[in-house]
């Protein structure tokens, strides 16, 4: 069912939408932004070095995730393709204009933010699959010309971003995208078959090592090797995760306390504000804080998927557990990288770690979600 | 369009399904994170904690003080002094030129030390202090902390160094320290980590360097907290580790600077002993060097001219100096004739002025000859011509043997590792290292301590202090406090007391009869009575160019081609308390020169430094007296240096 079949006569209108705003959701994403302010506060030594500013960027993506989900969700439906294209274009700039970062172009210096086009791919390309969907006729979702479409979609930005080369962002807009076909419900087959062509790919990647058909750069490789066993190089390629598990591991159950821990006050811990702040979190606070906010996290999801089953459009069903995927993928890649249960690969833990491009990308999906939230139809005839 | 909601119902449910089955999925893989996160920070968290701590620990070693050393009345010989130095550190200072100038005007500097303040700022991060100038004086240091103002990162610190107060008097006892070098880490299996601290000063020479392991004691620990670049946040434990042990020598400081200072520039050695302990009272060795120069690095001027001295300041030559004994040697071979049996103390020899041996004259040193010579006589007169008839008898094995029971020709273990063993020539030794056979003119030359015999200034002592006893008295340099107990010698070295006592008796003549060699170097008051034996080694005899210059005595030759001089003694003879010898190379005759010294060696040790006038002939005293003044002006004064714990 297309929201256009519903009558939008009981929708709440003008400030009342605020009072039918999710609000358990909004106040699961306070906790976690207060917790990434307290951690940051934590290893920044003073309040002003990391935690202020990173208060400061949460208030205002905040009001932009209060406007947009202000405005009706059909608005930002019609707007999804070009939501998409405007995030395709930028990625496409970056590579001219960009910033060369950690041996990539990822970024372009707005001035007062360092913007991350593929992270907005990240939204734009569920905003552009979940818009394709509720257009198609439900019965030609699994027919191959229908299929191919979405994965050009799909393949176009990725594609494009592991030309950058970013092999983490591209698999997490991969993977979201895919997710939504697959809720959508396009046939399993195609699914099964990604599947072993997927598998084929990893093997034909290690086995092209070392030849000059080679599909990754040395530095992923070695990132593959380090993660296979950190322990060869401690001190160079092995040293961040090596250093990420000490201090998880020491901090035990219940953590060393607030400011106490040796691996992150000390700075044994790299990029301990940003991809690796939930080490600091898990060493301070020990298995307790660290199994909080995975359970925040997971309540969070909870309360999306709520939302999603509530919605009663094929857009805004797909829309929620779309952008809940990429959620997902934020905090358990993040997780399982500096656990040491997957290669670093360059994700920020949502909301927590420093950095504005990944949290006004989520916050605007957040404001999405509510959007689609508010915007329901309460009765169905 | 009942069909048509019938399949909106189906895709909605279908969706509902797909999104169950997401949900599932990440619910699993949430699962597996929660797994990992208990696994490490529960199950593994031990062994992290520990990885954790050694990450933040670093153990950084204290050095311990070094141990004391002392003389037998507690006066310090070697000491701990605080030693100043100026640091700087890199980040506190900012502009490091500009600081180090302004401390150019402060302190004294050389560009030596600007090179390599630079070099090792360049080495190390920026946090770290690094040592600008060693060894400033302490108003230097109060100079630069008046100015600290305009220094920034600049610190006066302190630390210990090694001290010498009475310099040179000691050298070749203590020793000195010095830096590590490579070659003292390579010598150790396993060395003390201390070793690797930057300006750790271990014992280089003698007592020093013996006695490392107990003067260098065990280090302390300071566990630093350290961040990843090493830089120290705070002090988490210290344990302060042990000072080295202090060692209190046998030695007393008056005395051992009272025989340096009358052995002043000769090329000479004396060691003091008490007859009846064993315990050295005095080792010195002449010329002597500061150690303390050596402490702070010597210049390669002053190491070349020490190396090149033709008098050999770095040679121990009580220890390490080995000399023909001499006549002083002749008591042995007289002993050896006695207990043979051969003779008696009555036997008779007559002494024309030489003796032929194998066809060669072998000449007395008096060619006129003593006429008819008895035992006491010939030690009395140092008749050579006895000695050759006598020990052509008894024949070098027996003489040989009765060397090494009274001291000579053996190492005495004093602990300081340099101790020469000198030479007793057998026949087997002659065999073996000259591939020749022993001939009697061999055994005539070793019975005047001459041909390859050869001893040291220690061994004389022993042997003097063995022949004034009568038993196995043993060398100790260690205070019985620190060695445990020195304990008294009982083995009697004579079956039969009555043939030491007619050696004894000719050797009191020798100082105190109007014949003896040495009468002239008497001491007249009872009390301090003397038993000696003078000796003149032959180091070249005169040749016949020599002869042909008009050469005929020492004092016409080189120096260094002069005869040396030697004398032992103990007194007093009634009661024997210490015992002398004295070794001056090249310094002539032994009654000349190596008696009167040992006299006021014998006199001041006795006297407890006094020397009364009224000891002397009354012919010597205005000359003693004199030189009694001029003594007491390079003398150190001791009093300040007394350690008061002991």
């Amino acid at each position: 069912m297309s929201y256009l079949e519903y009558r939008v006569r009981s929708i709440p209108r003008g400030f009342r939408k605020i009072l039918h705003l999710n609000w358990a959701l909004i106040l699961l994403l306070i906790a976690v932004a207060s917790i990434g302010i307290i951690m940051l506060y934590s290893v920044g030594g003073s309040f002003s070095q990391w935690a202020e500013p990173q208060l400061k960027r949460f208030l205002v993506t905040f009001v932009m995730m209060l406007m947009i989900a202000m405005v009706p969700i059909w608005f930002w439906r019609n707007m999804s393709a070009i939501a998409y294209l405007f995030a395709l274009t930028l990625i496409v700039l970056v590579g001219f204009i960009g910033s060369t970062g950690m041996g990539a172009q990822r970024w372009i210096d707005l001035g007062f933010i360092k913007l991350q086009p593929s992270e907005i791919m990240k939204v734009a390309i569920v905003m552009a699959l979940a818009a394709y969907y509720d257009v198609l006729p439900p019965s030609k979702i699994s027919r191959p010309v229908w299929v191919l479409l979405p994965l050009l979609i799909i393949a176009l930005p990725t594609l494009l971003v592991l030309r950058q080369p970013d092999l983490g962002t591209s698999l997490l807009i991969l993977i979201t995208g895919g997710t939504v076909m697959f809720l959508a419900g396009v046939h399993w087959a195609y699914f099964t078959s990604v599947l072993c062509a997927g598998v084929g790919v990893v093997f034909a990647v290690f086995q092209t090592r070392g030849t000059e058909w080679q599909l990754l750069k040395d530095y992923q490789y070695r990132r593959i090797d380090t993660f296979l066993d950190p322990s060869t190089d401690p001190l160079g390629a092995g040293y961040h995760i090596t250093q990420s598990k000490i201090a998880l591991g020491s901090g035990g159950l219940s953590g060393r306390g607030f400011k106490m821990g040796s691996q992150s006050q000390l700075n044994f811990l790299p990029e301990k504000h940003t991809d690796f702040i939930f080490t600091t979190l898990a060493e301070e606070f020990g298995f307790v804080g660290g199994i909080s906010l995975l359970a925040i996290y997971m309540l969070i999801l909870l309360f999306c998927l709520i939302a999603a089953l509530e919605a009663q459009d094929r857009f805004s069903k797909l829309l929620i557990s779309g952008i809940a995927m990429t959620f997902f993928l934020f905090f358990a890649v993040n997780m399982s990288m500096v656990m040491g249960l997957m290669p670093v690969v360059g994700v920020p833990l949502p909301l927590v770690s420093w950095g504005g491009s990944a949290m006004l990308v989520l916050m605007a999906g957040f404001g999405l979600i509510q959007s689609a939230y508010v915007h329901r139809p309460r009765t169905t005839k | 369009m009942n069909k048509s909601e019938n399949h909106d119902h189906r895709i909605s449910n279908r969706m509902t399904r797909r999104a169950a089955v997401v949900g599932l999925l990440q619910l699993g893989f949430a699962g597996a994170l929660a797994l990992r996160m208990r696994n490490l920070q529960i199950e593994e968290a031990e062994q992290f904690r520990l990885l954790a701590e050694e990450n933040r620990i670093n153990v950084r070693l204290i050095s311990p003080s070094r141990g004391e050393i002392y003389d037998r009345n507690g006066i310090i010989l070697a000491r701990n002094e605080p030693s100043y130095r100026i640091t700087l550190i890199e980040e506190d200072a900012g502009d490091v030129e500009r600081v180090l100038g302004k401390l150019a005007q402060l302190v004294p500097m050389s560009s030596e030390d600007l090179e390599r303040t630079y070099a090792e700022l360049d080495r190390n991060p920026s946090f770290l202090p690094v040592t600008v100038v060693d060894r400033v004086t302490w108003e230097d240091v109060s100079r630069v902390a008046i100015n600290t103002p305009v220094l920034p990162g600049i610190t006066p610190e302190v630390g210990l160094s090694r001290y010498y107060p009475l310099a040179d008097n000691f050298t070749h006892v203590v020793g000195y320290v010095g830096p590590v070098s490579t070659r003292d880490l390579e010598r150790h299996q396993n060395p003390d980590p201390l070793l690797k601290i930057p300006r750790f000063q271990i014992g280089k020479s003698r007592l020093e360097a013996s006695f490392e392991d107990q003067l260098r004691g065990r280090a302390g620990t300071r566990q630093v907290e350290v961040n990843a670049t090493g830089r120290i946040m705070r002090e988490l434990r210290r344990s302060s580790g042990e000072a080295g042990e202090n060692v209190q020598l046998t030695v007393d400081a008056a005395l051992q600077c009272y025989v340096q200072a009358r052995l002043g520039e000769e090329s000479a050695s004396a060691v003091v002993m008490d007859c009846k302990s064993g315990e050295i009272l005095a080792m010195t060795s002449t010329p002597s060097y500061d150690p303390n120069k050596f402490v702070r690095g010597i210049s390669h001027t002053d190491y070349n001219a020490l190396l090149e001295d033709e008098r050999k300041p770095l040679v121990s030559k009580a220890l390490q100096g080995i000399y023909p004994p001499g006549s002083t040697f002749k008591m042995i071979t007289a002993i050896a004739a006695l207990e043979s049996g051969l003779i008696n103390e009555k036997t008779k020899v007559y002494c024309p002025g030489h003796l032929e041996i194998s066809g060669k004259k072998k000449y007395c040193w008096k060619r006129g000859g003593h006429g008819q010579v008895n035992l006491e006589k010939s030690l009395r007169e140092s008749c050579d011509v006895y000695y050759y008839e006598v020990a052509l008898k008894v024949g070098i094995k027996k003489i040989a043997e009765v060397a090494r029971r009274y001291g000579l020709g053996i190492e005495h273990d004093l602990g300081l590792e340099v101790e020469a063993a000198g030479l007793i020539p057998s026949k087997e030794w002659k065999k073996r290292t000259k591939g020749m056979d022993w001939l009697i003119g061999d055994t005539a030359n070793a019975s005047i301590g001459q041909g390859d015999v050869l001893t040291s200034p220690l061994q004389l002592a022993v042997m003097t202090a063995r022949i004034a006893t009568g038993k196995d008295i043993k060398p100790v340099l260690l205070n019985s406090n620190s060695n445990g107990g020195g304990q008294l010698p009982t083995t009697d070295l004579e079956d039969d007391p009555a043939r030491l006592k007619a050696v004894r008796q000719a050797m009191f003549n020798v100082s105190n009869k109007r014949n003896g060699t040495a009468y002239k170097s008497r001491l007249i008051k009872d009390k301090f009575r003397m038993a000696g034996k003078t000796g003149t080694s032959q180091v070249f005899s005169i040749s016949e160019a020599e002869r042909k210059k008009g050469i005929t005595s020492n004092e016409d030759r080189e120096w260094n081609r002069r005869d040396h001089a030697l004398f032992v003694c103990y007194a007093p003879f009634d009661d024997p308390k210490v015992a002398v010898s004295v070794v001056v190379e090249h310094g002539g005759g032994g009654s000349k020169t190596a008696a009167p010294i040992a006299r006021d060696i014998a006199l001041f040790a006795l006297s407890d430094g006094e020397c009364p006038l009224d000891a002397y002939p009354v012919k010597d005293r205005e000359h003693i007296a004199e030189q009694k003044e001029m003594l007491a002006k390079i003398l150190p004064d001791l009093s300040s240096n007394k350690n008061v714990e002991i």
